[in-house]
């Protein structure tokens, strides 16, 4: 009995975790800044590719991902810099610009290294349990998406940066009336958005096949969980991956992968006829 | 009716302008007489996107609605179009798969504009539903290799598509070559004139009015959302019909013209073009689709990144589109050098820029 039930647990929080992974960082620069990287894809490619290059070179898998994610967080504050920085009052041409980037770089790897790279086999361990035998790296990633939102938390409610960065979200003007520099925080902002992209890449890299297209693979699941989500990080992606992760998991056990998405799909329509604007819309009235 | 072909949402009025559209008009219909079946075929299939460029500028530019799902309701229709085609048999039955095709596409755009449209999701997030559930789409087709995966007799094939259905045809007289050639460009005439009278007409007036703001638009009286649902539906179907052509033009089609970068393509050509304004979109997507496909036949990746280079530019340095902007230039410059009265030309324009809200 023990083991069905792990089991169960075990495939929600496979779901899970690629959905908070994924999601992670599009919804901290969509909350900050309203705007919606649509280069996500590539940063969280970025993110495998230096992995797996590192690796290749003789560094250790953890090592290698957590520089991997911090070369995804620098070349998001430079684009920042030099192109979203323009866009934040103009959304929907932040959208336009960011999909433009996102065409060049995946075309121009396809140009660059092809189609194929020589990947890295998802590290061995598995544990038994009843009849039943689990990947332990599938439970690290679990592990590590709790340990992002936990981050995430320490970093937005329990530092000064995360005052202020808050105090930026509610009212952008007012906080830069108070001397806060806005700018700087957007920069930061949207540079631990593309460090958490890169470290989505870095922790999946293992998992799967590297082609520059791969960005696609997550592209759905982070853009549905952070339009059920909205735009709060903590009340809205968490529960929205949960939620998402639930019907997915049931739906993936009867079906197979690809039902299972369209029925998120589906369920993600369904819900935003009642909640335009996303569960954390609900979850944070009710905490007033 | 025909005086709502000039009008206040439409940039080109007047003698000169229409001396030029049947200008260029007539060289449309001449080329094939000139020009040798091989191209005559290409220059048939950038027509074929066109509907769908148009769709869009429709939803967009007129709209304000971002779509980026105009690829879906081209796969829709595209695979509609097959499927109908290889069931129904061939024959003169096309041009019913063609019609029927073109309808699935309008009742699915009906369906999900509904559910959008009605919860209220606006701006970014319209994008990021519609292009979600397009890429969703292309995962589903291309898992369909199996040989479960079939509507009657047609497969669906997977990655590698479906195929073998017939071009349109009447009776026994198929539609290809020259004869698809010129029916394009009926179809362009029409569909062209038909959105110019349908924007300068009293429901266009309220779509670009929900534009620009919709919460004005509804005091008013106008149920905003029944015009928003309208417009997505139309500009949608648009999208369906280029997918009929193409299935129909080169008797396959696969889920790669679905997903990306394919879903990207519409946005490029109407964002380069200028998309307030249903002629810069015609000239603008013509011109860009001719030149990515003469790169294309050296890389396609380099024509990609081009599209994406321009997709960046136009919006860092001519948001409104570079084809409107160079057209607004010469338009200038013309009536300058005439030393005309160009007040009312000036005024039009300002009454097409949206103020960014």
């Amino acid at each position: 009995m023990s083991a069905e039930l792990f089991s169960v647990f075990y495939q929600f929080a496979d779901v899970f975790a690629f959905l908070i992974l994924s999601a992670a960082g599009l919804a901290i620069v969509f909350g900050m800044m309203g705007v919606i990287n649509m280069a996500h894809g590539e940063f969280i490619m970025c993110g495998a590719y230096v992995t797996v290059g590192l690796v290749n070179l003789g560094v250790p898998l953890p090592i290698a991902q957590i520089l991997a994610a911090l070369t995804a967080g620098i070349i998001g504050m430079i684009v920042e810099l030099l192109i979203v920085r323009r866009f934040y009052k103009r959304p929907l041409d932040s959208l336009l610009a960011t999909w433009g980037l996102s065409l060049i770089v995946t075309q121009s790897m396809l140009l660059i290294v092809g189609s194929a790279v020589r990947g890295i086999g998802t590290p061995e361990g598995s544990f038994a349990i009843g009849g039943y035998t689990f990947s332990t790296y599938r439970l690290v990633l679990f592990g590590a998406a709790v340990a992002v939102l936990a981050g995430l938390y320490i970093i937005f409610m329990k530092t000064r940066f995360g005052v202020i960065a808050r105090a930026t979200m509610q009212n952008a003007a007012m906080a830069k009336a108070l001397g806060a520099r806005t700018g700087r925080i957007y920069s930061i902002s949207f540079g631990i958005g593309t460090a958490l992209a890169g470290l989505c890449g870095a922790l999946y890299a293992p998992t799967m096949t590297l082609i520059p297209t791969m960005g696609a693979t997550f592209v759905v699941e982070s853009f549905v969980t952070v339009v059920i989500g909205g735009a709060n990080v903590l009340l809205g992606t968490a529960p929205a991956a949960v939620f998402l992760a639930m019907i997915r998991m049931a739906l993936n056990a009867s079906y197979g992968q690809i039902i299972g998405q369209i029925g998120m799909l589906f369920a993600v329509i369904l819900i935003i006829r009642v909640l335009p604007e996303g569960l954390s819309s609900v979850l944070v009235r009710r905490g007033r | 009716m025909l005086k709502l072909l000039d009008g206040p949402q439409t940039l080109g009025r007047g003698r000169i302008f229409w001396s030029c559209f049947l200008a260029v008009l007539a060289c449309a219909l001449i080329y094939p007489l000139f020009a040798d079946s091989y191209d005559v075929g290409n220059f048939a299939y950038f027509l074929i996107w066109i509907f769908m460029a148009l769709g869009l500028c429709l939803m967009w530019g007129y709209g304000g609605m971002l779509s980026f799902g105009q690829t879906f309701f081209f796969g829709i229709a595209g695979y509609g179009y097959g499927v109908l085609a290889i069931n129904m048999g061939g024959g003169t039955t096309t041009i019913a798969a063609l019609v029927l095709s073109v309808v699935v596409a309008m009742i699915a755009a009906g369906i999900l504009g509904y559910f959008m449209i009605w919860g209220g999701i606006s701006g970014i997030f319209f994008g990021i539903v519609t292009l979600s559930t397009t890429l969703v789409l292309a995962f589903f087709l291309g898992q369909t290799a199996g040989p479960e995966w079939h509507i009657g007799a047609a497969r669906l094939n997977g990655f590698n598509g479906m195929k073998g259905m017939d071009p349109l045809t009447v009776g026994s007289f198929d539609i290809e070559g020259s004869a698809l050639y010129y029916l394009m460009i009926a179809l362009i005439v029409v569909v062209y004139i038909a959105l110019r009278m349908l924007v300068n007409s009293s429901v266009g007036n309220v779509i670009v009015a929900t534009r620009e703001n919709p919460q004005r638009a509804e005091m008013l009286g106008y149920d905003v959302r029944k015009y928003q649902l309208l417009t997505f539906v139309i500009g949608s179907g648009l999208a369906g019909l280029s997918g009929a052509l193409y299935t129909s033009w080169g008797q396959f089609i696969t889920p790669s013209s679905i997903g990306l970068p394919a879903a990207a393509m519409p946005i490029v050509w109407v964002a380069f073009s200028g998309r307030n304004d249903l002629t810069a979109t015609l000239v603008g997507s013509f011109l860009l689709l001719f030149g990515f496909q003469t790169i294309t036949v050296y890389s396609q990746q380099a024509a990609l990144v081009l599209m994406g280079v321009l997709l960046l530019a136009t919006v860092m340095l001519a948001p409104q589109g570079f084809v409107l902007g160079m057209g607004k230039l010469v338009v200038d410059w013309w009536s300058r050098r005439r030393r005309r009265d160009e007040a009312p030309a000036l005024a039009d324009t300002a009454r097409l820029q949206s103020d960014e809200t």
